[in-house]
């Protein structure tokens, strides 16, 4: 929790650097706590407890900028601090383009509250987060005779900030998370000890499941016995809700505004055109209530909105933020996305299996890489391989090859089943004509 | 544990952390030379805690009966500074500080930690960490306090990154961009990035031991982004040591801006290869990430001791050619992955985890050490005060062997030779492994051929290690900016290699 004295100690750094040299600036204080429980083969094997604090100083002197960090906060040490950063900041070249956001496209409150701290966090007794680790841990051990190791394990945190600039924004934000972790190795074939996990995160302990993780984690290793490579060749490929966002991620990158700006983008003055197939209508919904990601401001303070970003693949924005605007001379958007959405079919990842002939399904990648200005790439993945509908044998030490552009053009169904707990809401997607390598 | 259970490296100097200045009650601290001959008696001084404090707290961590316990604080200074668009326009620093407190109870551990360091702060610390045990057994003592002084002393610095401001600092990376666009007309965008980090390491135990260490870390990169015809490739290199300002010299910035641009330019004429099972022929230096990801992690004790590694049941076993011997090594004078003495006392070493063919030891730390009852190798490493130490390599390489390289590649019909790679990841159980190579050829009957790049190469770590039949006579450390990741914790290493062929690994392309 951030005290009134913590906010007191942001505002007066704040004062002390404007009145020492500065003729702009954010600051932005940081508080959490975190405590964990691990447990492996039904013992206790780590208990962890920690709890945090840091201020950010960013100062804008001169036309130059700095940004400035210390969990030091004792306020003697901070004045030295802050007045050697700001002679330090005069040594830099003149950035014109470094200004704090305009007034007016700060958040100035007003909304609902996004409920992302559960109210009851701190009446969760130690007992019974250990016990839940443990009845995770119980789900697994012993349960089949091939398993050699199970850990499980619970952890919740509480981060909050508060954050100031000198041309008048204020902003506060909090939220908590639980999860709870299953992992299991077991005997495979010659030396190998497959291993897998499962988990669930929520911002609510009472909407975290508690039941049945240890068991899927279990079923996710035995399904893997026995994988092997397949023949290298084009196949259809549906990549599962635990994976989906992978493929998304150098998309975002590319539409990022330090990306555009620094020409390390394939997707740079590509605004308005059909980029990606037409399968892709991707929003950012930055208000849904009690979803993890919500937020009403970025980290610059500006007001998030709710945005399409592409819509059937056209490309209707890019991310930008103050600085990116202003080096280019354009319009700032926001600096990032908080929770996006696709829009969905009426498929779960079975129907999706169902509609594929000869195909991979990807249940993991192991690696790799994406070029940042080609959209060139490469990851190791393991899976099954499907045919006539039906997954019918366990492969990995494969890798899929492409191009990001090719492959969001190749989506040819998107499911239904996104992972609640992830602010990225991608379902599980199937792509048709895809290069795996393997035999 | 972690949610993201991934075991990788990564290259690269994109990180930027960033401090400027001591804080104040850093001012009297004169020169790294000083510090270190006053060593533990500095290491009181800084973090202002006295003997009969830390024996107070190490008693509180021993309440509940655990075994074992120990205190470490740390105060790291982290500076960065970057140039982009031709202007060294951005600085950044940070200022991290506190101490966290261990108990070990047989291989149970807690832990917790604090930012600000008090004894009644520290003692409430210690006292969450010792519920890790439950034991009627509390008449452990705790041993009286000696200093420990390593015998290796690899990284003194000849001038301390402290005295060195941002002023100092940014010809450097001015020099750099210009030699960058001096060298070729396509050169488009430079980003170039420096930074540096002192860390004040100082350590207590039960069993008594305690020491001071002064750990320099700086990095240099640099980004280059090209334009041809309307394509654009990007490319990179980086070289990081343990070492104070002495680090910056021309010949660096040149061999830099040289490396940057040599490996942009060639992705201009590379494709992407057609995949498939193959011989790869790993090029010196950088293909340490191999041994990195084949096998290191997998040697990892925390991984056997719990019976989890494709290599728990292959100690003292063959499991390569004779001729092979793979070194995890904390001694290497400035090299970014070694330790005077590592974070729960043990000091640097080296460590032949594969000696003529047989794999010889893991990679231990204080826990795995006394489960296989042996001595632990000083692999017990933590990102910062907020962690606790687990095995994790420092330089891990391949000493070198008789053939040349244009041998090996000769010996090749139709495979890859790999020249440079951005990352790696490892499954530790399953054994499967793979390496992203930005830029290698295609051999074709015995010689290299067409440029390729971007392509991901997977394998299985001890397949990998048998069928490894040739290594040449030109090992070379990688000093790029490795950083490992595990368990949610980063660490510096380095990897190394001689040219070597690996005769079978699954490389990706299209088909």
């Amino acid at each position: 929790m951030i005290t009134n004295e913590n906010k007191k100690l942001a505002q007066w750094a704040m004062e002390y650097a404007l009145k020492n040299g500065c003729q702009a600036s954010k600051v932005s204080l940081y508080s959490g706590s975190s405590t964990s429980f691990e447990i492996r083969d039904m013992k206790i094997d780590r208990l962890h407890q920690a709890s945090e604090n840091s201020l950010v100083v960013q100062l804008y002197v001169d036309g130059r900028f700095g940004s400035f960090s210390t969990n030091r906060l004792d306020k003697q040490e901070l004045e030295k601090f802050i007045k050697d950063n700001i002679d330090a900041t005069r040594f830099l070249a003149e950035d014109k383009a470094r200004t704090l956001p305009d007034e007016s496209r700060y958040y100035k409150g007003g909304k609902p509250d996004l409920q992302l701290i559960d109210p009851n966090f701190d009446n969760i007794q130690p007992d019974d987060k250990k016990n839940l680790a443990l009845k995770t841990c119980e789900e697994m051990m012993g349960k089949d005779e091939r398993v050699i190791s199970a850990s499980a394990s619970y952890g919740d945190e509480k981060d909050f900030k508060y954050m100031i600039t000198s041309n008048g924004f204020e902003g506060e934000t909090s939220a908590s998370s639980f999860s709870l972790v299953g992992s299991v190795s077991i005997k495979g074939e010659g030396e190998a000890r497959p291993e897998s996990y499962w988990y669930d995160s929520a911002l609510y302990y009472d909407q975290m499941i508690k039941e049945g993780i240890g068991t899927k984690a279990l079923e996710r290793v035995l399904r893997k016995l026995g994988q092997k490579k397949t023949k290298s060749g084009r196949y259809d490929m549906i990549v599962d809700n635990m994976n989906s966002a992978r493929l998304l991620s150098p998309i975002m990158d590319a539409i990022d505004g330090a990306s555009i700006q620094q020409k390390n983008s394939f997707l740079i003055d590509k605004l308005n055109q059909k980029v990606l197939g037409d399968k892709v209508t991707l929003k950012d919904e930055p208000h849904l209530i009690k979803t993890p990601g919500a937020r009403y401001f970025d980290n610059e303070g500006v007001a998030t909105q709710p945005m399409s970003i592409f819509e059937g693949g056209v490309l209707k924005t890019y991310f930008i933020d103050t600085y990116r605007a202003n080096k280019m001379g354009i319009d700032p958007t926001i600096s990032s996305a908080s929770i996006l959405t696709i829009d969905m079919g009426d498929k779960d990842l079975e129907a999706l299996i169902a509609g594929v002939n000869k195909g991979i399904l990807v249940t993991g990648f192991n690696g790799g890489n994406c070029n940042s200005t080609t959209g060139d790439f490469s990851y190791g993945i393991e899976g099954f391989l499907i045919e006539g509908g039906k997954m019918v044998q366990p492969i990995s030490e494969m890798n899929v090859t492409g191009n990001m552009l090719k492959l969001w053009n190749q989506l040819v169904e998107v499911g239904n089943d996104p992972r609640q707990s992830s602010s990225w809401r991608i379902p599980s997607l199937h792509f048709e004509g895809i290069d795996f390598s393997g035999l | 544990m972690n949610i993201n259970r991934r075991d990788f490296i990564k290259s690269g100097g994109m990180l930027v952390l960033g401090s400027l200045v001591a804080p104040s009650f850093l001012a009297s601290c004169t020169s790294p030379e000083a510090t270190k001959a006053a060593g533990i008696a500095f290491g009181m001084n800084h973090f202002k805690v006295s003997e009969s404090d830390l024996k107070k707290v190490l008693a509180a961590a021993l309440e509940k009966g655990g075994d074992y316990a120990d205190l470490f604080f740390e105060h790291t200074l982290n500076n960065g500074i970057q140039l982009q668009d031709g202007a060294v326009n951005n600085a950044q620093s940070n200022i991290d500080f506190g101490m966290g407190v261990r108990v070990l109870s047989g291989d149970q551990t807690g832990y917790a930690y604090v930012e600000n360091i008090t004894l009644d702060e520290m003692l409430k610390a210690a006292r969450t960490a010792a519920r890790i045990a439950d034991s009627n057994n509390t008449n452990k003592n705790v041993a009286a306090l000696t200093e420990v002084k390593p015998k290796g002393s690899y990284y003194d610095v000849q001038a301390p990154w402290e005295s060195f401001t941002v002023k100092d600092k940014m010809p450097y990376l001015q020099k750099l961009n210009d030699k960058i666009f001096a060298l070729d007309k396509r050169v488009h965008k430079v980003r170039a990035f420096l930074s540096d980090s002192t860390s004040h390491i100082f350590f207590c135990n039960t069993e008594g031991q305690m020491y001071y260490d002064y750990r320099p870390m700086c990095s240099l990169s640099a980004v280059c982004i090209m334009e041809d015809n309307g394509r654009i490739e990007n490319s990179y290199a980086s070289r990081s040591y343990r070492m104070g300002t002495e680090f910056l010299t021309d010949e660096l910035l040149d061999t830099l801006a040289k490396e940057a641009v040599e490996k942009t330019s060639i992705l201009f004429q590379a494709i992407k290869p057609k995949g498939g099972e193959m011989p790869v022929v790993m090029g010196a230096g950088g293909s340490g990430i191999l041994l990195h990801e084949a096998i290191g992690h997998a040697f990892e004790a925390d991984f056997n001791r719990k019976k989890t590694s494709i290599f728990s049941d292959l100690l003292n076993k063959k499991v390569c050619d004779e001729h092979i011997n793979v070194v995890d090594d904390g001694t290497i004078p400035f090299n970014r992955g070694s330790v005077n003495i590592d974070d729960e006392g043990i000091e640097g070493q080296k460590t032949y985890i594969v000696h003529e063919g047989i794999l010889t030891s893991y990679l231990h730390d204080r826990i795995s050490a006394k489960h296989y009852g042996i001595q632990s190798t000083g692999n017990g490493r933590r990102e910062n005060f907020r962690q606790i130490p687990i095995p994790r390599m420092r330089a891990t390489y391949m000493e070198a062997g008789n053939v040349t390289e244009e041998e090996i590649i000769a010996s090749v019909k139709n495979g890859i030779y790999a020249s440079s790679f951005t990352n790696g990841q490892v499954q530790i159980g399953a054994g499967d492994f793979t390496f992203f190579v930005k830029d290698g050829y295609l051999i074709e009957n015995g010689k290299l051929t067409q440029p390729i790049k971007d392509i991901n190469i997977i394998g299985n770590g001890p397949k990998a290690l048998a069928d490894i039949t040739m290594v040449g006579n030109n090992y070379k450390m990688d000093d790029g900016t490795w950083t490992c990741g595990k368990d949610g914790q980063s660490c510096p290493v380095t990897c190394g290699m001689p040219s070597a062929l690996v005769s079978k690994l699954t490389v990706g392309g299209e088909n």
